[in-house]
């Protein structure tokens, strides 16, 4: 019943603890909208045959109704109204109460990404990995304006605002992969704002967790979604390209010359920046590593100074791969492959 | 209620429809009506006549011209936004552009459409009729309503055209104070006609107090009057609240004063109460008109007294109040504590019950009625279920965990479009075809009007509803690119939109052709007992011949009599005895 | 027609209403409810920014406090007190108007107009010294003197609220200022006197306005 209704409603997966209340509830108001929206519609079409105008000036009854029926017109929907509203009210509170044994994960949200930090482990960027079982605790601020983390699948929304930090949490029920949107209104790549999280077994949490504090993990947060895989022998241009898509460089920077966020990388290497010091330095694998690893050190004039440092997200492995890639793009060589097309549908959302 | 036997009162005079002793003035005539000679619209021709108006009658038809301009103009950008959406990736258009486009029809359909709509053209044009007066009170601040309404909108275009804001109708700092794009003269723009609001409202309320005919107490006004009212005390009270803070975003995206600002302390969540605080009660000012629209359509077209004056009455008071302390239900999910949640949580929900008590109203009026179907019914059919489901679902949204998961998605746009386009737009196209024969003295044809009123309700069905499924399935709002599962419920409202916007263009056609081809009215092609349609069609620049006095209520289809007596031949004089300062005298 | 009082001179005339107002009595209700609704709309437009002055008060309460020090009192008080006269002024020429003395009403009120006017010059002094320290609203905020958090907002706030009340100022003024040359020209009489009204309400609201503004502002 719960299975075949979610399904008529277009409702995502349930994997969290307050998906179930929450869709139950969702029914209960839903079904009564459209059986009184039925009734009235019916009872409307029975009068409009049933009372069709007989004759031109036809006189009809003032018909008022009584105290009784005033009465009914005004507690019958306020019962209703108001029952939904503390049933809503008592699920909300819970939502808002994070039992004390829940971890704790910092979420940083920035245009146009999500940025999420264990507090004693590592940082990672779009990916969210939670153990199934136990309760989590997002706390979430904004770097720049604000933004919304938004799982369907949980059922859970919570602006991200700058200056303050705000709260949720839950407890994942089923491991899989879940879509994260950003639901608040952020600018030009709003919609490509977009994240997953992975809830996994609590074993398997405990064993990546470690992992992660231990040094560069091989096949990290943002590990291969379908399609995304790339081959273990494709051509470092390749690692390099995939390397881009996954740690969010792309929603940055263009790579065919367009403007954006950040400086194109068309025709990067080998170009002389001018930075807003006046100083002009030329774009080689030195200062494009610095750039990655210390992005405020020198800022390109124009620019604005917003890149997040990646020092210790990528390995040293992906560095030189994402450097062979920028050096692949040349505008006397372009064809075919990163042809712009608007903002791209960034990774590690199943697309 | 004054005794009717005396025969020396009560007879409509000469000017309108052909001498019939004392039949009622909706018996069966037998020859067509005939055109007036002299009316507002042939009362100077000259543009001059025109542009420095003070008749509200014309001043109506500049605000139609002006409002469905401004209606055409969002509805372009909602196709354009819709036909962007028929697939996941980029469309015809790039990202940049589609986040102006979605904030352009925001800002343009609430603050230049949806607002101004229903008082600025049906209310100007029949509020004095229907209190039996020759104008509103303030006749040439309502001339400067409308100039204020040109240069705010004049001001939003070219920022529109210049760079044109991003950041969606309701410019959430901080990202409003930072965009690249153009939006102070929008902001400006929007404060310009918000004293056009203004202005009208403080005009609506005086006249209702100061302007109603000898016999029209309270309980007899008309319904819409009623509404008007309510608006207009929403209208004073709300719009300055809006038109301050848009000078604060101005001023801060223009001189960065950082009132919202993190970094020098300031909070953005404020901006969002300050907001919230009007555009809440903003969307009542769109609604109650259209529901006094309705209780006029219906009474009329059912042939019967209202079903529950007072209730009616008093609920449109009820939402003006309750109303205003709604508006945290925007926040549950912005940080706001969990008793504001709970709070407004169950404000809202008393809000709703004033709705449904009017949809019950509206619905027992049909019982033991005589109605006729005519277009204007139609709508009203389309308007009763729409606002069912879009009421409740307003209501489902205002439940606080539900919101938590619907808040921003497609399943408020539908939940909000459902109401101001399945309800409001509706009751304009029913006003617009109710009060045509009218306005114009001409009839538009019966059969393209339902055949148009079927394509628009279909339409907005097949545009809508699968947009309550697509927020269900978690479709965010405002989104450029969309993940690929999203796309056939795209493609299904987008489809719809098409039909809507037929629709739409039908209704131009055939109604722009009946200003010119259509058949003449008369002062009753409905048989309506109501006040307006004891004028001519249409009507005198003066609108009564002579002096007015009001018999009985609007609604009374179970006497035969006229609810309004008018006195020929003697100018309007200010030193009428009992009658001094009245309108209580009955 | 009402029975005259007896009275020195002949009482004049009634006027004759708008041809939509049914006597010159209804016109005179319906002019003081607009003027009454508008005065309305000007509360809630001050409103606002009484609230986001509530918020941060509520939020940085030091701050506030602090920053208030650099407003120079002396000068809050002169301005409170040279408003309050102008409504003085004001509401003495509705009296004299009544009572017949259309043109001495007139001096009253350019009496106002020119009280009006040393406000604005006093606090025109109050802004330069601001410039001057650098107290100005957010990104121009230079005051080393007080640098705790939500500093500048305390000043963000002061310029733009004394700011809308002088810009409501300088329109009361020209309302004052049309309305004085019409009863300099002897218009106005015992029953003719609604402008005069109409103008000194709006005069009243504008110093009502000061009077809660001084306080917040200068005193807390």
């Amino acid at each position: 019943m719960n299975e075949l209704m979610r399904r008529m409603l277009f409702l995502p997966e349930q994997a969290s603890n307050f998906s179930t209340d929450v869709d139950h509830l969702h029914y209960f108001v839903i079904l009564t909208t459209l059986v009184m929206s039925f009734l009235v519609g019916v009872t409307a079409l029975y009068f409009f045959w049933r009372y069709r105008q007989r004759s031109r000036d036809q006189l009809t009854p003032d018909v008022q109704p009584g105290p009784g029926m005033e009465v009914m017109f005004v507690v019958l929907p306020l019962v209703f109204f108001v029952g939904w509203g503390i049933a809503g009210f008592r699920d909300y509170v819970r939502m808002q109460t994070p039992p004390k044994d829940a971890m704790d994960v910092y979420v940083m949200a920035k245009q146009w990404m999500w940025k999420f930090s264990y507090p004693e482990g590592p940082s990672s960027l779009s990916v969210l990995r939670v153990p199934t079982g136990r309760p989590v605790r997002l706390l979430l601020t904004s770097r720049d304006v604000i933004h919304s983390f938004f799982v369907p699948a949980f059922r859970l929304k919570r602006d991200a605002v700058p200056g303050r930090y705000t709260q949720m949490w839950f407890v994942p029920t089923k491991p899989g992969r879940y879509p994260i949107f950003c639901a608040e209104y952020c600018g030009l790549s709003h919609s490509n704002m977009t994240g997953e999280v992975v809830a996994m077994d609590p074993a398997e949490f405990d064993a990546w967790l470690a992992d992660q504090r231990t040094g560069f993990p091989q096949a990290q947060d943002s590990a291969a979604s379908p399609g995304e895989e790339v081959a273990a022998d494709a051509s470092l241009v390749e690692q390099g390209r995939a390397a881009a898509v996954r740690n969010g460089c792309l929603k940055c920077h263009s790579v065919d010359g367009s403007p954006h966020i950040g400086p194109t990388w068309l025709d990067l290497y080998g170009r002389t920046e001018t930075m807003t010091t006046g100083e002009k330095i030329l774009a080689e694998e030195a200062y494009l590593t610095q750039s990655m690893m210390d992005p405020l050190a020198y800022v390109v004039a124009g620019f604005q100074p917003v890149m997040p440092s990646f020092m210790g997200l990528i390995s040293p492995a992906e560095t030189a791969a994402l450097l062979e890639y920028i050096k692949s793009l040349r505008s006397d060589r372009r064809g075919g492959e990163d042809r712009f097309r608007g903002p791209l549908n960034e990774p590690a959302v199943g697309q | 209620m004054s005794p009717q036997s005396d025969s020396s009162a009560a007879q409509i005079t000469a000017e309108t429809a052909p001498a019939e002793p004392s039949a009622p003035p909706e018996a069966a005539r037998p020859e067509e009506p005939r055109f007036p000679a002299r009316h507002y619209l042939n009362d100077g021709h000259t543009i001059r006549s025109w542009l420095l108006t003070v008749d509200h009658k014309r001043i109506a038809i500049l605000y139609l011209v002006l409002v469905l301009t401004a209606f055409l103009l969002g509805g372009i950008f909602a196709m354009v936004v819709r036909l962007e959406l028929l697939t996941p990736g980029p469309t015809i258009i790039d990202a940049l552009t589609y986040n102006r486009a979605f904030t352009l029809h925001g800002v343009i359909m609430i603050f230049l459409f949806m607002i101004p709509a229903i008082p600025a053209v049906f209310g100007n044009f029949f509020l004095p009729i229907m209190l039996g007066a020759k104008d509103v009170a303030f006749p040439r601040l309502n001339l400067l309503s409308v100039y204020l309404y040109v240069a705010g909108a004049a001001l939003a275009l070219w920022g529109m055209i210049h760079g044109g804001a991003d950041t969606g109708w309701t410019f959430y700092t901080p990202y409003s104070t930072i965009t690249p794009t153009n939006v102070v003269p929008i902001l400006l723009g929007a404060f310009i006609v918000g004293f056009s609001s203004i202005l009208t409202g403080i005009n609506f309320i005086t006249s209702i107090h100061t302007l109603r005919a000898p016999g029209l107490t309270w309980m007899r006004l008309p319904l819409f009057i009623w509404s008007l009212y309510a608006t207009a005390v929403i209208q004073i009270l709300a719009t300055p609240v809006l038109g301050l803070l848009l000078l604060l975003v101005a001023a801060e995206h223009f001189f960065g004063f950082g009132l919202f600002d993190p970094a020098r302390g300031g909070d953005p969540i404020l901006y969002q109460h300050l907001f919230w605080f009007y555009s809440h009660p903003a969307v009542y000012i769109m609604v109650l008109p259209a529901m006094g629209v309705i209780s006029e359509v219906v009474t009329t077209f059912a042939r019967k007294h209202i079903f529950g004056y007072r209730m009616i009455a008093y609920s449109s008071l009820g939402i003006a109040f309750v109303g205003f302390f709604t508006w945290g239900h925007h926040l549950f999910v912005s940080g706001e504590s969990a008793f504001d949640a709970g709070a407004f949580g169950i404000l809202s929900m008393f809000v709703g019950v004033f709705t449904a008590i009017k949809t019950f109203n509206w619905v027992g009026t049909l019982y033991r009625g005589a109605i006729t179907f005519k277009t204007p019914f139609a709508y009203l059919c389309g308007f009763l279920y729409f606002i069912v489901f879009g009421g409740m679902t307003g209501v489902a949204v205002a439940t606080v965990s539900l919101d938590v998961h619907w808040h921003d998605s497609y399943f408020v746009v539908a939940h909000f479009h459902f109401i101001m386009v399945g309800a409001v737009v509706m009751a304009f196209l029913a006003a617009l075809h109710y009060w045509f024969p009218k306005m114009f003295g001409k009839r538009y044809p019966e059969g393209w009007g339902l055949v148009a009123a079927s394509l628009i309700i279909l339409g907005f069905n097949a545009t809508f509803i699968p947009q309550f499924l697509l927020g269900n399935a978690g479709m965010p709002r405002r989104y450029y690119n969309y993940q690929p599962q999203f796309q056939a419920l795209h493609v299904a409202s987008t489809t719809g939109a098409s039909l809507l916007a037929f629709g739409f263009l039908l209704i131009a056609i055939y109604l722009l052709l009946s200003l010119k081809y259509g058949k003449p009215a008369g002062p009753n092609p409905w048989g309506s007992r109501a006040f307006e349609w004891t004028t001519q069609s249409p009507p005198l620049t003066e609108n009564y011949p002579g002096a007015v006095t009001v018999l009985s209520g609007p609604y009374a289809y179970h006497v035969a009599q006229s609810p309004i007596a008018l006195t020929t031949n003697r100018p309007t004089d200010g030193g009428g005895g009992t009658r001094e300062g009245g309108g209580h005298a009955a | 027609m009402q029975p005259e009082a007896p009275a020195v001179a002949a009482a004049p005339p009634i006027p004759a209403p708008a041809h939509h107002f049914r006597s010159w009595a209804v016109q005179q209700h319906a002019e003081r409810m607009g003027m009454w609704l508008f005065l309305a709309t000007e509360i809630l437009l001050f409103a606002g920014l009484f609230v986001a002055y509530a918020t941060y008060r509520f939020l940085f309460p030091q701050t506030f406090h602090a920053a208030s020090k650099y407003l120079n009192v002396t000068l809050g008080t002169v301005n409170t007190l040279v408003l309050i006269t102008s409504s003085l002024t004001v509401a003495l020429a509705v009296h004299f108007v009544v009572s017949n003395r259309s043109r001495f009403a007139g001096l009253l009120l350019l009496a106002s107009v020119a009280l009006g006017a040393t406000f604005l010059v006093i606090k025109g002094f109050e802004y330069a010294h601001k410039f001057q320290e650098g107290a100005l609203p957010g990104h121009y905020y230079r005051l080393e003197g007080l640098t705790l958090p939500g500093s500048s907002l305390f000043f963000t706030l002061y310029f733009f609220v004394t700011g809308l009340h002088g810009l409501h100022v300088i329109i009361g003024m020209s309302v004052l200022t049309w309305v004085a040359a019409r009863a300099l020209r002897g218009e106005f009489n015992a029953r003719h006197y609604i402008p005069v009204e109409l103008g000194g309400l709006y005069w009243h609201l504008v110093d009502l306005v000061w009077i809660f503004l001084y306080p917040l502002l200068y005193l807390i």
